[in-house]
C-alpha cells in the first residue's frame, strides 16, 4: 500500500519541476508516476489527459487528484493535491516577498529560453512514448495528424478535436466490430 | 492580518476561476483580468507581472497565479487560501469522475471514445510542445518582415535543440531534470 507522505513526496518532486504550465510538466510527470514508480501506465495517463481537457482545473492537478484517489482514496487524492501545488506555493510567496523583478533579470530570462528548448525535446520524447499507447491502426494516425493541425496550426480550442476524436472513435469501435462478425 | 471578509471574497473569486476554467492554466487568465477590474488585488500591469512571475518558476500557471494574487490581496494567508479555493472544484469533480470511470471503464462505448481520444490528447501534448518550439526556436516575425529563410530560425536555439536532442537519443535514460538543467546552463553562456 502506498503511503500518504510517498504520494505528497511524489507530486511535490513534480511540482519542482514544472515549467512553463500545461503539458510541459508531461516528461517529469511521466518518469516519476509511470517509470520510477508504476503508479500507472500510458494508456491510463492518457485517459486521464482527455479527461483533465474536459474538465475545470489544472492538467497537473487533476493528475495527481485522479492517481492520488486511485492509489489512497479522497486522503490520497488530498495528499497528492497538495504535494503537488506546495513547491509553486512557496517559490511564489518567496518571490512576491522579495519584491524583485525576479522575470527581468537577464540571466533568468536567458536560463528560461535554454529550459524552454530542453522541454521542447522531452515533450517530444514523451509524445513517441505516448503514441506507442494508441491502438495501431491508420486510423489512429489521422487522429493524430487532424488534432495537431486544428490546435498546433490552427490554434483552435481543444475542445473542438476531442470532442472529433471521440466520436470517431465510437464510429471505429462500432465498424471493428461489424467487421469482426462478418469475418467470423 | 487581512481581514475575514476580504480573505472570503478572495477564495469565493478563486473558486469561481477554478470552477470555470477549463482546459489548463491560462484558462484562468480571464479570470484574473476581471478580477482586477473589481477588487483592489491587483492592477492589470501588476497581472503581467504575474503572468511573467508565472512563466519563470515551476508549477502550473494557473496556481502559481493563484498564489502571487492571493498574496498580493491577503499575505500568506491569502496566497495558501486563494490556491486552494482554486484547485478545489477540479478536486471534487476530479473524485466524481474517477468513481463514474471505475464504474464505466470496461464498457465497450468508453473504452472506443477512448480509443479515439488517446492518438488526440497525444496531439494536443505535441501542439503544447510546438507551441514552445515556435516562440523559442523559432521567429517567424523577422522571417515575415525579411522573407529570408535565413531568418526563420533562431541559430543558437536551434543549434541547442538539435544538441540536447542528440544527446536524449544517446542518453535514453536521461532523468529530464539533467536535460532541463544542461538547457538553462546552455540558455545563460549562449545569451539565448
Amino acid at each position: 500500500m502506498v503511503s500518504l507522505w510517498e504520494l505528497f513526496t511524489a507530486f511535490a518532486a513534480v511540482g519542482t519541476m514544472m515549467f512553463g504550465g500545461g503539458y510541459s510538466m508531461l516528461p517529469v510527470l511521466r518518469r516519476e508516476i509511470v517509470e520510477k514508480r508504476a503508479w500507472s501506465n500510458d494508456e491510463e495517463l492518457l485517459d486521464i489527459f482527455a479527461v483533465a481537457q474536459c474538465t475545470p482545473g489544472v492538467i497537473a492537478v487533476n493528475t495527481a487528484t485522479y492517481i492520488g484517489y486511485k492509489k489512497r482514496g479522497i486522503s490520497g487524492a488530498a495528499a497528492a493535491t497538495v504535494g503537488v501545488i506546495t513547491p509553486s506555493i512557496i517559490i511564489i510567496l518567496i518571490i512576491a516577498s522579495m519584491l524583485t523583478n525576479f522575470a527581468e533579470i537577464a540571466a533568468v530570462q536567458n536560463a528560461l529560453a535554454g529550459i524552454r528548448v530542453a522541454v521542447c525535446v522531452l515533450v517530444l520524447q514523451a509524445v513517441v512514448k505516448l503514441y506507442s499507447a494508441c491502438r495501431k491502426s491508420v486510423v489512429s494516425l489521422l487522429i493524430f495528424a487532424a488534432g495537431f493541425v486544428m490546435v498546433g496550426v490552427l490554434g483552435l480550442s481543444p475542445v473542438w478535436p476531442v470532442l472529433f476524436a471521440a466520436g470517431v472513435g465510437l464510429g471505429w469501435g462500432f465498424f471493428r466490430r461489424k467487421g469482426d462478425e462478418r469475418d467470423a | 492580518m487581512p481581514d475575514a471578509a476580504t480573505l472570503f471574497t478572495l477564495c469565493w473569486e478563486f473558486f469561481k476561476a477554478g470552477l470555470f476554467a477549463i482546459g489548463g492554466g491560462m484558462a484562468t487568465l480571464p479570470f484574473l483580468h476581471d478580477m482586477a477590474g473589481r477588487f483592489p488585488w491587483f492592477t492589470e500591469a501588476e497581472l503581467a507581472d504575474m503572468v511573467a512571475v508565472a512563466e519563470s518558476t515551476p508549477g502550473p500557471i494557473g496556481v502559481n497565479m493563484a498564489t502571487f494574487a492571493g498574496y498580493r490581496a491577503g499575505g500568506i494567508i491569502g496566497g495558501v487560501l486563494a490556491t486552494l479555493a482554486l484547485v478545489l472544484p477540479s478536486f471534487i469533480v476530479i473524485i466524481l469522475v474517477s468513481k463514474a470511470l471505475a464504474k464505466f471503464r470496461d464498457s465497450r462505448i468508453v473504452s472506443d471514445a477512448f480509443d479515439g481520444l488517446r492518438p488526440c490528447v497525444t496531439a494536443l501534448i505535441l501542439s503544447a510542445g510546438y507551441s514552445v518550439f515556435r516562440i523559442t526556436v523559432l521567429t517567424p516575425e523577422a522571417f515575415a518582415a525579411s522573407g529570408s529563410l535565413a531568418d526563420l530560425v533562431s541559430l543558437p536555439a536551434a543549434a541547442l535543440f538539435v544538441c540536447i536532442l542528440a544527446l536524449s537519443l544517446l542518453w535514453k535514460k536521461a532523468p529530464p531534470i539533467a536535460l532541463i538543467a544542461i538547457g538553462a546552463a546552455a540558455g545563460i553562456l549562449l545569451k539565448l
